[in-house]
């Protein structure tokens, strides 16, 4: 494999996991959105790079796909559900900022120490890419856990998923049939928790899950 | 070795005098005068012996002790560069003390003990069995309490010196049990017979968590630091130099004997142990010291962070050890120990500066002092070099050590485990961080104290503390310079510890490059030369000031400071200690350390004035001493029915002990 | 032939420590320039810089009356350590007479003593303008020193070496190839070089009379020639910086030792063109963001550190170390 595949193709896997630190960053709900949707974009990069590397065609399917779904659709309604919904446009952390980029920072560490051991015999691209969507699967899962409004789980949810799409675009001979559950699932959540959202607006008239707790007698 | 162990007997004859104080008048003047001669001529005999490349060893055994149990005395490269440390220390000490010690109210309550003081830590260095070191370690314990007790009446002392006391017998304890392990089934407490003993690898960790709790608590190795800067500023303060700048040096020297020396070949996770412990505490105890206001107290801190970074340099060591590259354990080998050097020369310095400001003014608080380099300039001056050597700024001193720890942790993608490599980014970082806060904490500590408008009516008075005492911080003071500029003459010093602890010295491999340059191999063809660098900013400096003052202009005006137009008569309306610090506490210690900014603001119209308050907590006390006093407490409470019983439960307690032990010697048969 | 390489090698270090004396001022007039432009005004002449240095070494010094001689002395030990240590980051060509004398870790350290004199300079006349900047100051580099070291250490281990010269030679050998680590690093350089010369989002050079200022602040009382060799220290610093991340990141045009004239000269060419691109680029940059709060330097900066770590951490995945 020529070393410029290997770049870019690194190049693109460590983009989409500093967007995910930025997302970690971020504190305005329009900003998080945007960086959302331009880690999407790079993983479609991604995933038509991968494509022309293993000439494996459907990936550029799978390229479209985030693109067009978690790249334009969905910013583009969320946005609009905070502007209908018109709710407050910075975001509630429940963790300060230092905290969370060092959690994160340590995350990636366990997971490229999780990889690296188990992973000898396999390509340097492969392991390398296992290490970064593992690693963004794990910032997902922390931009969920320090968030307390509801749109920003969603997104955290999202972003994990695109370390999911990572992982699988990364090994050779996926076939397509997984990637296109993973898309269903992300659309179905989404609808999902579209629904969620406007029945908590129409109950409580407010995002902030706290109102939600509070409901369920879990905060003295 | 009989001239070292002469050197012990001779400040134990002083210690004597020392006591004889009532009887005899120029008591003070021939124990300092003795002692600064006794230690500077044990400095200069270990400095010749070191010179010389001597690695040989040389053992003495005096007939003192049980009958059966000799005390054995022995003097390697390890003990050497200790012992000069803590003679060089002790040589200082005397010498400030001499004049600094007549302003004591009691003085007879330092005088015989610090001779005690400096003989305990030699024969701790000297010691080669158990017994001995034992004994000595308890008797350095013992007479730095009673030294911290020199001014028991204050309320905080006598806090001080029960918590001192409490963790100073901790730690013995665990060294006694640690010797325990080592010595293993055989009973044999000499070390000589310790480095032929190779043990399993259990018991062997174990001993070195016991060994790394006992000498940890004397070192302040965090979170076991607590007592340190209570007990170090309580002292006076040539003798807060000595525990702070040597007592701990002895402690490390423990750590040493035991991990480089008897335990054999090590495995490589005590030394990342060790470093990480040593990152923690380097970082804990400079912010720790930018948050103190008092002088004495921010120096104590700020040993713990220098602690920290020798400990950082020993883990590494042990890693490179224990992973069969010795070349670069000698290079984080030869950065601890100059650093272990260093830090007691300007140590030295600034806990005398301390001494000297509290002389001149009285005053320990930082916010009463203010503008003293006008009236006190030539200790402006030294405490300035000891205050950038401090924080490791080229071309002085400090910044060699932390040269070669750097290319030391450089090197650990050389190792083979995955922690390893990603640890020493962590812990570069970590260190990295450290300095940084270091040089903001000297700069906040020297600018407050020395820089500015005095804040007080005594600051306003001070006066220029007499020669000797000058004497004693300048002569540390040349040498933190010279050290810097030229390294390889303190580095030369160090190569016999290196192929003692390590096997191998650092310029074994190559890499010689002259006296100028240093350049070892280890370091992948990297140099620097303090010299140089000396050399071409005098240079400059010269060129710059000649061609301004010649070609521009060389005219002065005295004006009232502009202060972009807002002139504040009073000094108070200075940046204080507590504000320079603000911008680090709201970043850093906030969360870490729970700090809070109290500000009670009176609304207009009232006539009560504000009020600022700042709230520390030490994590180390809320997480680990509470519950552990606590728990103590409770058990104590339940052994405390015990003294209530009738004789017949008595008797029955007794029996079922008996029963239990005798069932004990039957299962285990 | 080894005499004649010293020689050289003495003759380049002569040249390039008056070079960057020379290009620095103008590198400053530039950003201002270009500034000024993007907002549409007319701006000073490129040379403003050099006159304004001319007029103050030509001035009296204003002493306040409580001054010490640490405060007097202290400009000439800023200005020197700052030009000692442009004159070590290679510029045109790597064959210099000091380079074996700082790396790149003693050069952050020089760098540092600058600073740690700079701000006992702005407590030493008492003044709270002065306190205030010192110790943001020092909150900075706190944070800023040790990402930067933590830049050099991503870069060692890649290129096993902290000398500049030898990374630029390596550099230069072109094997590198696209590495997320050095992106990192880079990004984190960045940061670290708008921290530490003052520019926005961090402070603004601009302005005298605001409390979020730092670096002015701490040389508030200073004046004459003493306030001539600190802005020419500022100055020297940027073209420092700007020089560092073109000699680490694009090291194309470098000559290397045993090159002939032409070399040196695409040398002395493309370091001029490279200090231009990133004086537009500052301005653009400057430009085109707000001012950070004071207490949001901490995230940024922390920011840096963990960037520059991280990319520590990437290099053992990429090259499997």
């Amino acid at each position: 494999m020529p070393s410029i595949h290997y770049d870019i193709a690194h190049m693109l896997g460590a983009v989409v996991l500093l967007m995910s630190f930025a997302l970690l960053y971020q504190r305005r709900l329009s900003s998080i959105i945007q960086v959302f949707a331009a880690q999407s974009t790079v993983l479609a990069a991604a995933a038509a790079w991968q494509g022309y590397i293993q000439d494996a065609p459907h990936l550029y399917i799978t390229a479209l796909l985030a693109l067009s779904m978690k790249a334009i659709v969905i910013p583009v309604a969320l946005n609009r559900v905070i502007q209908k919904l018109r709710i407050e446009r910075t975001v509630d952390t429940a963790l300060g900022v230092g905290p969370t980029m060092i959690a994160g920072v340590s995350l990636v560490t366990l997971s490229i120490l999780l990889v690296l051991p188990v992973t000898p015999d396999v390509t340097a691209l492969t392991r390398e890419d296992l290490a970064l969507a593992l690693s963004v699967v794990l910032l997902g899962l922390l931009t969920m856990i320090t968030r307390r409004n509801a749109i920003g789980q969603v997104i955290g949810f999202m972003s994990l998923e695109n370390g999911l799409i990572l992982a699988a675009i990364g090994v050779e001979g996926m076939p397509l049939i997984v990637e296109m559950l993973v898309a269903f699932a992300v659309m179905v959540a989404f609808i999902i928790f579209g629904i969620f959202f406007f029945h908590i607006r129409e109950r409580f008239d407010t995002l902030d899950l706290r109102t939600l707790e509070d409901f369920r007698g879990e905060r003295r | 070795m009989a001239f070292i162990s002469l050197c012990i007997l001779a400040m134990l004859v002083l210690a004597t005098v020392g006591a004889a104080r009532p009887w005899f008048s120029h008591a003070h003047e021939v124990v300092h005068a003795g002692m600064a001669l006794t230690c500077g001529a044990a400095a200069v005999a270990v400095l010749a012996r070191l010179a010389a490349n001597d690695s040989g060893v040389e053992t003495l055994t005096l007939p003192i002790g049980l009958p059966w149990l000799h005390a054995n005395l022995r003097l390697d490269a390890l003990s050497a560069i200790f012992l000069l440390a803590v003679n060089l220390g002790g040589c200082l000490a005397a010498v400030f003390g001499w004049s600094y010690a007549r302003h004591d109210a009691e003085p007879g309550r330092v005088l015989p003990v610090f001779p005690l003081f400096i003989a305990a830590m030699n024969l701790v260095l000297v010691a080669d069995d158990a017994f001995v070191f034992l004994a000595a370690w308890e008797f350095m314990s013992l007479s730095s309490w009673l030294l911290v007790l020199a001014t028991h009446r204050e309320d905080e002392t006598r806090r001080a010196a029960y918590v001192y006391l409490v963790m100073a017998s901790f730690g013995t304890a665990c060294l006694l049990l640690g010797f325990g392990i080592l010595a293993g089934a055989s009973g044999d407490y000499g070390f000589a017979a310790i480095r032929a003993h190779q043990l399993e690898p259990v018991p062997a960790s174990f001993a070195v968590l016991l060994v790394l709790l006992g000498a940890g608590s004397k070192a302040g190795l965090v979170p076991l630091h607590v007592w340190l800067p209570l007990a170090h500023p309580a002292a006076p303060s040539h003798i807060s130099a000595l525990m702070s700048g040597v007592m701990t040096k002895v402690a490390i020297y423990g750590l040493m004997r035991v991990l480089f020396d008897l335990i054999g070949q090590p495995l490589w996770w005590w030394g990342a142990v060790l470093a990480v412990i040593g990152a923690v505490t380097a970082v804990v105890g400079v912010l720790h010291a930018l948050m103190q206001d008092d002088i004495k107290k921010l120096l104590a801190y700020s040993t713990v962070e220098n602690i920290g970074v020798i400990v950082i340099g020993l883990g590494l060591a042990l890693v490179f050890k224990a992973s069969g590259v010795p070349a670069l354990a000698a290079l984080a080998m030869t950065a601890a120990m100059l650093h272990v050097l260093n830090h007691s020369l300007f140590k030295s310095i600034l806990f005398f500066s301390a001494g000297s400001i509290l002389t001149a003014t009285g005053e320990r608080d930082l916010n009463q002092l203010g503008g003293l380099i006008h009236r006190m300039p030539a200790t402006a001056l030294f405490c300035l070099i000891g205050a950038a050597a401090i924080s490791s700024l080229p071309p002085l001193n400090g910044f060699v050590a932390e040269w070669m720890l750097f290319q030391a942790v450089l090197n650990g993608p050389l190792l083979e485990q995955w922690e390893l490599k990603i640890g020493f980014a962590v812990i570069g970082a970590l260190l990295a961080l450290s300095t940084a806060l270091a040089a903001a904490c000297f700069v906040r500590f020297y600018g407050i104290a020395f820089l500015g408008r005095a804040r007080s009516a005594r600051a306003e008075q001070a006066r220029e503390v007499d020669p000797v005492m000058l004497t004693a911080i300048a002569v540390p003071a040349v040498l933190c310079l010279v050290i810097g500029v030229l390294p390889k003459l303190a580095i030369s010093l160090i190569e016999p510890v290196n192929r003692l602890s390590v096997g191998e010295g650092m310029f074994d491999a190559g890499g010689h490059g002259g006296w100028v340059w240093l350049a070892p191999a280890s370091a992948f063809g990297n140099s620097y030369s303090g010299f140089m660098m000396f050399m071409t900013i005098l240079i400059l400096t010269i060129l710059a000031v000649y061609m301004i003052h010649r070609y521009a202009s060389n005219r002065v005006r005295r004006s009232i400071p502009w202060g972009c137009g807002f002139t504040d008569p009073a000094p108070l309306g200075q940046y204080s200690a507590s504000s320079f610090a603000q911008p680090i506490r709201r970043v850093f210690v906030s969360q870490l350390f729970g700090a809070r900014d109290i500000v009670d603001m009176p609304a207009p119209g009232e006539t009560r004035p504000a009020r600022f308050e700042l709230e520390l907590r030490d994590p180390a006390w809320d997480w680990l001493f509470t519950p552990v006093v606590k728990l103590v407490g409770w058990i104590a409470d339940k052994v405390d029915h015990l003294q209530f019983l009738t004789i017949r439960r008595y008797l029955t307690l007794m029996f079922l002990a008996l029963v239990t032990l005798l069932v004990l010697v039957a299962v285990s048969q | 032939m080894i005499f004649i390489q010293a020689l050289l090698a003495g003759i380049y270090q002569v040249v390039q420590m008056l070079l960057v004396l020379a290009v620095a001022p103008g590198l400053v007039g530039l950003v201002r320039v270009v500034k000024a432009r993007l907002i549409g005004r007319r701006g000073p002449p490129l040379i403003q810089p050099y006159l304004d240095l001319h007029r103050l070494l030509r001035k009296e010094v204003v002493l306040a009356d409580n001054a010490s001689w640490l405060f007097r002395v202290t400009p000439y030990l800023v200005f020197t350590a700052i030009w000692l240590a442009a004159a070590l980051v290679p510029t045109f060509t790597t064959a210099l007479a000091l380079t074996a004398t700082a790396d790149l870790i003693a050069l952050v350290a020089l760098l540092a003593s600058a600073r740690f004199f700079l701000a006992l300079a702005g407590m030493d006349v008492g003044t709270s303008f002065g306190g205030l900047g010192s110790s943001r100051e020092m909150m900075i580099a706190a944070l800023a020193e040790p990402a930067m070291l933590m830049v050099i250490f991503s870069i060692a281990i890649l290129v096993r070496t902290t000398s500049l010269s030898m990374i630029v030679d390596f550099m230069l050998d072109g094997e590198v190839g696209l590495r997320i680590s050095l992106a990192l690093a880079a990004i984190s350089l960045l940061m670290v070089a708008i921290a530490e010369n003052g520019r926005i989002p961090v402070d603004n050079p601009a302005t005298h009379l605001e409390l979020t200022m730092v670096h002015e602040a701490m040389v508030l009382e200073y004046s004459g020639r003493h306030l001539a060799l600190i802005e020419a220290a500022a100055m020297l610093k940027l073209a420092l910086y700007m020089a560092l991340i073109g000699c680490v990141f694009l090291p194309w045009g470098i000559a290397q030792p045993g090159d002939g004239p032409l070399a040196i000269l695409i040398g002395l060419v493309t370091f001029v063109l490279k200090l231009a691109c990133g004086a537009v680029a500052l301005a653009v940059f400057e430009t085109s963001i707000a001012k950070m709060r004071v207490f949001r330097y901490g995230e940024f900066l922390g920011g840096a550190l963990l960037l520059s770590l991280l990319g520590a951490i990437f290099l053992y995945v990429s090259t499997g170390l």
